[in-house]
């Protein structure tokens, strides 16, 4: 009975690695993990229809793949963990490559590349460097590189540490900060360049972080199959115009990874 | 399984918010049960302009989710310029002072509920009796009415008590870090989902159970003439006479 019972566990064990198998390099489905908080580049209609950059990639990258893709929504403090408990395949939520990251998750090839800025009332900043925001309050997206950066470069200040980018925006205008650290493209496009940015500058130079290493897909450590697909999908797209199409859609100037 | 430098790693950090989570639930169930006895005598009161106000209070507090109220606290006094340009602005920038008037206006309405309707269960006799010996309703209230609504209000009010300390999570969406922001911080982090969420679940139980064993000896103090007195016999009690 015994070894009748072992025999039956193995073979369902190999049964079930023999579907495992068959069915992951496939990569007929794949489940996307999306954050819907980061206009343009994500978000999320009253109606609940999800829109964006990081959206038309996703789907583009399906189309090209010809496969079968569910868009999941997940909020960004939750987004690696989720990833890694296998809610969903992958992340385009413009997450930007860094080492930090690189130990949890594998990224594809970078999709977009565009550097981060200080945003204020106009006026309030000469610059943005440590002295000149000595005391002032910071307001930046937590666990992120840009959350990263000001803490080990601007010790003297304060930070308030939102949990999503529009957020930051938010809390800048509300007055609870003096100075928000962001996406260049979320607070040009999203913030200044909307009635409730009036008023409001970019201060100092666009700061780049990561040496440039630009936003990618995450997915799971050691998923090389899909990460190869996706990284074919995104090389196709790119040269067959439909990147271009999709960023001329949210922006007028270049936004790709492999700009000069 | 469990990766426990992770855990011991974060233990400064779970402590920090362990005091933001204690101060956030002292503050804001003093100031609650504070205003709730004024309150709650006004709510029986046979005076409607009295007792309606209060009504209308509880009813539309009790009939929202506390998170909408701190998020109207919050988020939505912020986008009124008459309050942004004001004196009071100095307090609502602060997502301290926010959380603690959300909250306090919160636990201020059901606890009045639990007053008031441990005063309304008072025995008729007793406030015959009280007014049989000229008592004005000020000392009515005083020393007959309040002394034993309140001790009557203890198991209730302590279901109150522990149900606001849960509730207190709610101050980690307006960027305050209490144990809850710590567990999803350390689990964005660390990406370890047990170490993370099993740490604060421990705190929280402790926590609990505390303040359960608070009310326990205030009930055993409090309570003491409503419990069963099985040491005395009829026959005692006659020698004793």
């Amino acid at each position: 009975m015994k070894s009748l019972a072992r025999h039956l566990l193995c073979f369902a064990a190999a049964a079930i690695s023999v579907t495992a198998l068959a069915q992951a390099p496939e990569w007929k489905k794949i489940r996307i993990g999306v954050e819907g908080n980061y206009p343009p580049f994500s978000q999320i209609a009253p109606s609940g229809d999800l829109s964006g950059f990081d959206i038309d990639i996703a789907n583009a990258i399906c189309a090209q793949l010809k496969a079968e893709c569910t868009l999941v929504k997940q909020e960004w403090d939750g987004m690696i963990p989720a990833l890694n408990v296998k809610k969903f395949d992958a992340i385009v939520a413009s997450m930007t490559i860094s080492e930090e990251r690189k130990k949890a998750v594998d990224f594809s090839d970078p999709y977009y590349d565009v550097p981060s800025r200080w945003v204020a009332k106009a006026g309030a900043f000469k610059d943005a460097t440590p002295e000149s925001l000595k005391g002032k309050k910071i307001a930046v997206i937590r666990n992120s590189p840009r959350a990263k950066f000001v803490a080990d470069n601007y010790k003297g200040s304060e930070t308030l540490l939102v949990n999503k980018e529009t957020d930051v925006y938010m809390e800048l205008t509300a007055g609870r900060a003096d100075i928000g650290f962001g996406s260049s493209v979320v607070s040009g496009e999203a913030f200044l360049k909307k009635p409730e940015g009036k008023g409001y500058a970019q201060v100092g130079p666009a700061v780049n972080l990561g040496a440039g290493a630009g936003v990618g897909i995450a997915i799971r450590k050691g998923d090389d199959a899909l990460r190869d697909k996706i990284n074919s999908a995104l090389k196709a797209i790119m040269a067959n115009g439909t990147y271009k199409k999709l960023a001329d859609k949210y922006f007028d100037f270049d936004v790709s990874p492999n700009r000069k | 399984m469990i990766d426990w430098s992770v855990v011991v790693g974060s233990l400064p950090d779970f402590f920090a918010g362990l005091k933001v989570t204690l101060l956030l639930l002292a503050i804001s169930l003093a100031s609650g049960l504070l205003l709730s006895v004024p309150l709650a005598v006004a709510r029986v009161s046979p005076n409607p302009w009295l007792a309606k106000p209060v009504w209308l209070y509880t009813y539309v507090i009790r009939g929202t989710p506390l998170l909408v109220q701190l998020f109207i606290i919050y988020y939505g006094f912020a986008q009124i310029e008459f309050i942004r340009e004001s004196v009071a602005w100095n307090l609502f920038r602060e997502a301290w002072f926010c959380a603690w008037l959300a909250f306090a206006i919160n636990t201020t309405a059901y606890t009045t509920e639990i007053i008031a309707g441990a005063l309304r269960a008072t025995p008729h006799g007793e406030i015959e009796a009280a007014k049989s010996l000229g008592m004005s309703n000020f000392d009515l209230y005083r020393r007959i009415l309040l002394p034993s609504a309140l001790r009557r209000a203890l198991p209730q009010y302590s279901n109150e008590a522990v149900g606001m300390m849960h509730a207190t999570a709610i101050a980690s969406t307006v960027t305050l870090v209490d144990l809850t922001r710590v567990a999803r911080d350390v689990y964005a982090n660390h990406l370890a989902t047990v170490e993370a969420f099993g740490t604060v679940a421990v705190f929280y139980f402790v926590l609990t159970f505390s303040l359960i064993g608070i009310f326990r000896l205030a009930e055993r103090r409090w309570l003491k003439h409503l419990r069963p007195q099985t040491d005395v016999t009829p026959a005692d009690a006659v020698i004793a006479k």
